[in-house]
């Protein structure tokens, strides 16, 4: 028996309206069958229509899904409960909220070898122990009694493919398991999941939106868009010579151009930062006392020039958004200088320091919670020119400008009477940077403004960006925690590490020839997209 | 007869009409003018608004008072005496039920006493017998009547509908009918106009009759229950929606201050809260309520009438409720401000230099909305019930003041009574119901429209 | 977790005090212990002498807050608000206006009040959380709407027309039950039959309605989703994830209420006539014997922050997430 699954001509409805279209493939024993797309293109629609969990509202209009020749649609929902978890076991994209707060792992992970497998209390106990072994979850005997907020994403996600393994199920569905994990540990997860496989001939539906993730993971690959299967291979072929010419669109963007940037040896220094530390204290004890500091930012010295980009690479919790924060004067700075035109910063007042506010401005990474959901667009970039004073004064001139500003980055003039929730996320950041640009600034902090979008609308707005750098000049301090964008859009790079910098220099040679370990271990766990032929 | 109002009477039309001017403001933004659309979609939500209009509407006809002159108009050169009664407008359309008070109970649609009395007859003996009531027409012909008044209430509401229809209608009269009658309007105005015509027939129906009958009987003293019920209407719609008045603006100000601000700020507006709802509510009230009372008996000279004194109370009691109720509200502001101050867009804000009172003004109260609606609908049907467990411990409106509380408190000590008096109680009660259910219905309908967690 | 106790101890006092600072001022503005003293004396032979041997009796005869015949200190701890309070702190509550001692009644009233409250709590909590575990178990079904219909329709019912229509019913016409009155021991359970029925009907709409949505919000986390595609049945998520999660915020509300129990229903005591707290302090309210009600006032706050500092600790209890700090 090789084929593990089978669907097809899966068709999902909601309202009349068409979700799913035609869908079919087939999945072999001991495979990783990648299915790509972009967000909306139904991939996590399949998985759920697989295990039989869509909400009510969706029906099934057409199709047929087989685990081993069953008919999984001909099944009652008791039959369903035993395949769930057991033949067919699934892990989700946010370990956080995925494992149920109040109870042990141990305990989560014992509760469904219960219910499939029956065994007695000891033998559950050691089988969740081996378990954890299998995982590379350290201390497996002393963590059974811990919960879920103990632990960090890398092996909460652990413990999710624990509880996914422990009934030894012909598939699992993976969907998006490492998009909210940093790099480093989405590389371990990713080999920890390929030795599975290996070891017990395990066959995976793996879903996701990362075409690096792909090529280091997949056997096969289909591509999804609009509720269809657009294009299905072998995963070489799929890399070396796309067909469809969206997977070519999509590739395309993946792998960015990379335009030769004329750099200019005059350096103008427009931003120094040095010696930068940021605490928070911490407040323990009777008269909370502070007993210690979170040192967010730990003595940072870097500098980002006119005209240039600079980007600040790290993983969670490296300090790397507080930098920003700091320099936005958003944070209170505990010691060092933050010199921009020779002016620090760090030592103004909140009044002095409004003059400034024009010239340094930021660009956040959630579009959905950047923009006020009461507020029309127009009055939304009108906010910062009315409060920093800039632009012309009269009503009908500002109007006039915030048109210009709509059309500067590719967003169309009537939009001006909209509200946010009418807009895709892509607009939305488009319209976070005409917020920003309003105020003719000459350094914008763009706080991981491309992390919360899909691939294709990423490079739009990295073109964005780099052209309007070219129109005006303006500086980026980019913040990000993707190195694959990094060469689409840096000058310079500094990466950091627990607050501080470990590296920096120029692109080319940070990116091609690192020097710190940290940098070259980041380098090494980003999944890679074989080159173009 | 001069125009004379009430403190209470300034402060409903005062509200009424800055309601009416904030629903202009909100009409000039889609998309609240889309989220209110979406709410009347429902046609309970429609009904229940009617029904709350009708009330509101009865309050108003209450709430314009009248002093009448004692003396003939020839006098001239004399301050004219005003009689010490004030009347409204209620008053003067119900006058011929206040003159028919009867001597004691009797039951709906009666024609005799409800118990009996001694009767001493020409001959001198005395047997047990049903008094015939004073001012209950001896005719048999209710049927007739009824038909009549249903049939002017139809006549009535019909003419109310048309006008509506005339002054909505953009393409054509006869669509605008069409599309009503079949439901298909963009609101549920099929069910507005068929809750009109329900409510308009009742009343008409009522009033017609309450010419010649007690249509809902009359009480231990002889008072009719259908105006008591009526004159109560305003008592407990000014005590909801008067309270509100009072302990919005504390409750957000307060709010909003301790979740921004932080710091001391925060510290003394919990403390302050925490100590107010502490205290239980009801001695809270009562002591305010006690030192009302020395106040007014210490100061005879605010008020000429009997009619001022309670409502005088009335406020004094308003007023208390709100500062004793803004707790709550205050708590939930205070969490969703520290939310929301949170946002990105918030920090947006501060990094282009915007003043606290601007973020306060732009970007906090307009998120705050949906909380602060759903909790005053919700607040105006909690406090029209208190209104009346208040009456009854004693610290509630005036005795002479008609409201629920005070119906139910005097019906009650009679209720061992055989065979038992039932209408006064039951009307107060159906009256308050209809209320209440009227307000919950609609706020549920508001808090799943407006809920963003139930956006999904 | 101890020093926690003792912080939140602590916090308590100026509340206290607060609430303290609050009664006196209401009270003392209506009555001035002379229009007390002549209140209770009575009718007949008001003397100077008598009013001011009353008032020196009960300590009414120092000022109020602030003493000026006295010097340093004491000219703030030589006051009546200084005194009553540290006798408050102290809970001797003292003697009433009437010449009761305070607390002994407060004593013997509790276990009137307990009586009532208790059973209607916890048979309340049950049924509710039954009710709307069920609910969501059936949610969008025909069931869960007509039961919020009906929830709504109760809820919107005065109170007091259960207390009156469930005396017409119970007691007056089919006469099971007493209308009221009360007794101590097993035989008194037929006097709290209807109070508590009653008690617990009435609060079955809003009750249902707010449990429900707390599960329903627990349902729509990723959790469940979990839960669900390890094959468990839709009882089992329910039971063993949704009622575990839920019992955090149901905690929030419902033990912060549990030490106020002993204070009693106002409204239920007076029309059933049982003699504890509730009645009590009507009763005070009504002859406006201040030394009551000031206790009363007292012990209504004092339990209400036991029942806030129980909440906290509850929290930690059930909810791994939190540390005391």
């Amino acid at each position: 028996m090789n084929t593990i699954l089978t669907v097809k001509d899966l068709s999902l409805t909601i309202d009349r309206e068409r979700l799913l279209k035609s869908v079919s493939f087939e999945i072999n024993k001991g495979e990783i069958f990648a299915l790509v797309g972009e967000s909306g293109s139904g991939k996590s629609l399949t998985s759920l229509a697989i295990m039989r969990l869509l909400p009510d509202v969706i029906s099934v209009s057409s199709g047929e899904i087989k685990l081993k020749n069953n008919s999984l649609f001909s099944l009652s929902e008791l039959q369903m409960q035993k395949i769930r978890g057991k033949s067919i076991s699934m892990i989700f994209q946010e370990p956080m909220s995925a494992l149920n707060p109040v109870m042990t792992i141990g305990e989560q992970v014992a509760e469904v070898i219960k219910i499939h497998l029956g065994l007695k209390k000891e033998a559950i106990k050691s089988r969740v122990i081996s378990l954890f072994e299998e995982v590379a979850l350290k201390e497996p005997k002393e963590r059974y009694n811990w919960y879920p907020h103990q632990l960090s994403g890398g092996q909460k996600q652990r413990v999710m493919i624990a509880i996914a393994l422990a009934c030894e199920p012909d598939l699992l569905i993976a969907d998006e398991p490492t998009t909210a994990l940093d790099v480093t540990i989405q590389a371990q997860v990713l080999a920890l999941l390929k030795k599975i496989r290996a070891k017990r001939d395990l066959s995976i539906l793996f879903i996701t939106h990362d075409m690096g993730v792909v090529a280091q993971m997949a056997d096969r690959v289909a591509v999804m868009r609009h509720g269809e299967i657009l294009e299905e291979a072998e995963c070489k072929t799929f890399f070396d010579d796309p067909q469809h010419p969206y997977t070519q669109s999509l590739l395309k963007d993946a792998r960015g151009i990379r335009e030769d940037r004329k750099t200019t040896d005059i350096v103008d220094r427009l931003l120094e930062v040095e010696d930068l530390k940021v605490y928070f204290p911490i407040k323990k004890g009777f008269f909370q006392r502070t007993v210690g500091y979170v040192k967010a930012v730990n003595g940072v010295t870097l500098s980002i020039s006119r005209g240039k980009t600079l980007a600040l690479v790290g993983e969670s919790g490296s300090g790397k958004s507080t930098i920003g924060q700091a320099i936005l004067s958003l944070v209170p700075i505990t010691e060092g200088t933050v010199k921009f035109e020779n002016q620090n910063l760090a030592r103004l007042s909140q009044s002095e320091l409004k003059p400034y506010r024009r010239k340094i401005q930021v660009v956040f990474q959630d579009p959905f919670s950047a923009l006020n959901p009461r507020m029309t667009i127009g009055n939304i970039i009108r906010e910062g020119m009315i409060s920093l004073d800039v632009g012309p004064k009269e009503r009908a001139l500002q109007d006039k400008y915030i048109r210009e500003l709509l059309l500067k980055v590719d967003l169309k003039v009537e939009y001006v009477h909209r509200y946010p929730h009418e807009f895709s996320g892509g607009q939305r950041q488009r319209i976070g940077i005409a917020r920003a640009l309003a105020v003719k600034p000459e350094l914008i902090i763009c706080d991981e403004p491309t992390s919360a979008l899909d691939v294709s609308v990423r490079s739009q707005i990295l073109t964005l960006l780099r052209k309007l750098q070219q129109e005006s000049g303006v500086s980026y301090l980019f913040i990000t925690h993707d190195l694959s964008i990094v060469p689409m859009i840096a000058d310079e790079v500094a990466v950091m590490k627990e607050g501080k910098i470990v590296e920096q220099g120029s692109m080319l040679s940070v990116m091609e020839t690192p020097q710190h370990e940290y940098t070259k271990k980041l380098l090494k766990s980003a999944p890679k997209l074989p080159k173009s032929k | 007869m001069k125009l004379s109002l009430l403190w209470t009477d300034i402060m409903v039309w005062f509200l009424v009409i800055s309601l009416l001017v904030w629903s202009w403001v909100i009409s000039r933004s889609p998309q609240v003018k889309k989220q209110w659309h979406t709410i009347f979609k429902s046609s309970i939500a429609m009904a229940s608004a009617i029904v709350l209009l009708f009330y509101l509407f009865f309050t108003l006809l209450d709430s314009v008072h009248f002093r009448f002159s004692a003396q003939p108009a020839e006098s001239q050169g004399q301050t004219v005496q005003y009689k010490g009664a004030m009347v409204s407008l209620l008053d003067l359309i119900f006058a011929h039920n206040l003159k028919s008070t009867e001597r004691t109970y009797s039951a709906p649609f009666a024609t005799h006493e409800y118990a009996k009395s001694i009767v001493v007859d020409e001959k001198g003996v005395t047997s047990q017998a049903y008094l015939p009531l004073k001012y209950v027409s001896k005719s048999d012909d209710l049927m007739k009547k009824s038909l009549f008044a249903v049939f002017l209430g139809l006549i009535i509401s019909s003419i109310l509908i048309l006008l509506h229809l005339f002054w909505k209608s953009r393409d054509g009269f006869w669509n605008e009918f069409k599309k009503s009658w079949q439901g298909e309007t963009l609101l549920s105005w099929r069910t507005a106009y068929l809750t009109v015509i329900f409510l308009v027939v009742i009343s008409t129906w009522f009033y017609m009759l309450s010419y010649d009958y007690h249509v809902l009987g009359t009480d231990k003293v002889g008072g009719d229950v259908l105006y008591q019920s009526l004159k109560s209407i305003r008592t407990g719609v000014l005590i909801g929606i008067l309270t509100t008045l009072i302990m919005l603006p504390v409750a957000v100000f307060l709010g909003v201050s301790a979740g921004l601000f932080g710091g001391w700020v925060d510290d003394l507006i919990q403390y302050l809260y925490t100590t107010l709802s502490s205290i239980p509510g009801v001695l809270l009230i009562a002591a305010g309520v006690l030192v009302m009372q020395v106040m007014m008996d210490t100061h005879p000279g605010w008020f000429e009438t009997t009619l001022e004194r309670a409502d005088l109370r009335l406020l004094f009691l308003i007023m208390i409720l709100g500062i004793t109720s803004w707790t709550g509200l205050c708590r939930l502001l205070r969490a969703e401000t520290l939310k929301i101050s949170q946002i990105e867009f918030v920090t947006a804000a501060k990094a282009f230099g915007v003043g606290k009172l601007t973020i306060i003004r732009r970007h906090i109260i307009p998120n705050l909305m949906h909380i602060i609606l759903i909790s005053v609908v919700l607040d105006f049907s909690g406090l029209v019930l208190a209104e009346a467990v208040l009456s009854y411990v004693g610290v509630g409106v005036d005795p002479t003041m008609y409201s629920w509380g005070n119906m139910i408190n005097q019906a009650r000590l009679e209720m061992a009574r055989e065979p038992m008096v039932w209408w006064s109680l039951f009307s107060a009660f159906v009256f308050m119901f209809i209320l209440v259910l009227a307000a919950n219905l609609l706020s549920d309908r508001i808090q799943t429209v407006l809920d963003p967690r139930n956006k999904s | 977790m101890f020093a926690y106790i003792i912080r939140r101890i602590l916090y308590a006092v100026p509340i206290l005090i607060g609430v303290n600072l609050i009664t006196f001022m209401l009270f003392f503005m209506v009555n001035s212990p002379d229009d007390m003293a002549r209140a209770q004396l009575g009718a007949k032979q008001i003397t100077p002498e008598l009013i001011r041997s009353w008032k020196e009796e009960r300590g009414y005869d120092k000022p109020l807050f602030i003493n000026h015949d006295a010097e340093g200190i004491t000219t703030v701890t030589d006051t009546l608000f200084m005194q009553e309070s540290l006798k408050l702190f102290s809970f001797d509550f003292g003697f009433s206006d009437a010449n009761r001692d305070i607390g002994s009644d407060i004593k013997e009233r509790m276990m009137p009040s307990l009586a009532i409250a208790l059973p209607t709590f916890m048979i309340a909590l049950i049924t509710n959380i039954s009710l709307a575990l069920l609910l969501v178990l059936f949610r969008g079904s025909v069931l869960d709407t007509s039961m919020m219909i009906i929830a709504v329709i109760i809820m919107s019912i005065s109170g007091l027309f259960y207390i009156i229509a469930g005396q017409v019913l119970f007691s007056k016409m089919w006469h099971w039950v007493p209308i009221s009155g009360f007794e101590s021991g097993w035989g008194g359970v037929k006097f709290i039959i209807l109070p508590v029925l009653i008690g617990v009907f009435a609060g079955i709409g809003a009750g249902v309605r707010w449990y429900r949505s707390i599960f329903l919000e627990q349902i729509n986390q990723d959790y469940v989703r979990t839960a669900r595609a390890k094959g468990l049945s839709e009882l089992k998520v329910l039971f063993g994830h949704v009622l575990r999660n839920g019992m955090l915020p149901i905690l929030t509300g419902v033990v912060v209420i549990i030490p106020s129990l002993f204070m009693g229903s106002l409204i239920m005591e007076s029309f059933f006539g049982i003699p504890g707290l509730g009645s009590y302090t009507i009763d005070a309210i009504n002859s406006q014997d201040f030394a009551i009600v000031k206790a009363m006032v007292f012990l209504g706050s004092v339990l209400y922050i036991i029942g806030l500092i129980l909440t906290d600790i509850s929290y930690t209890l059930f909810d791994p997430r939190v540390k005391l700090s």
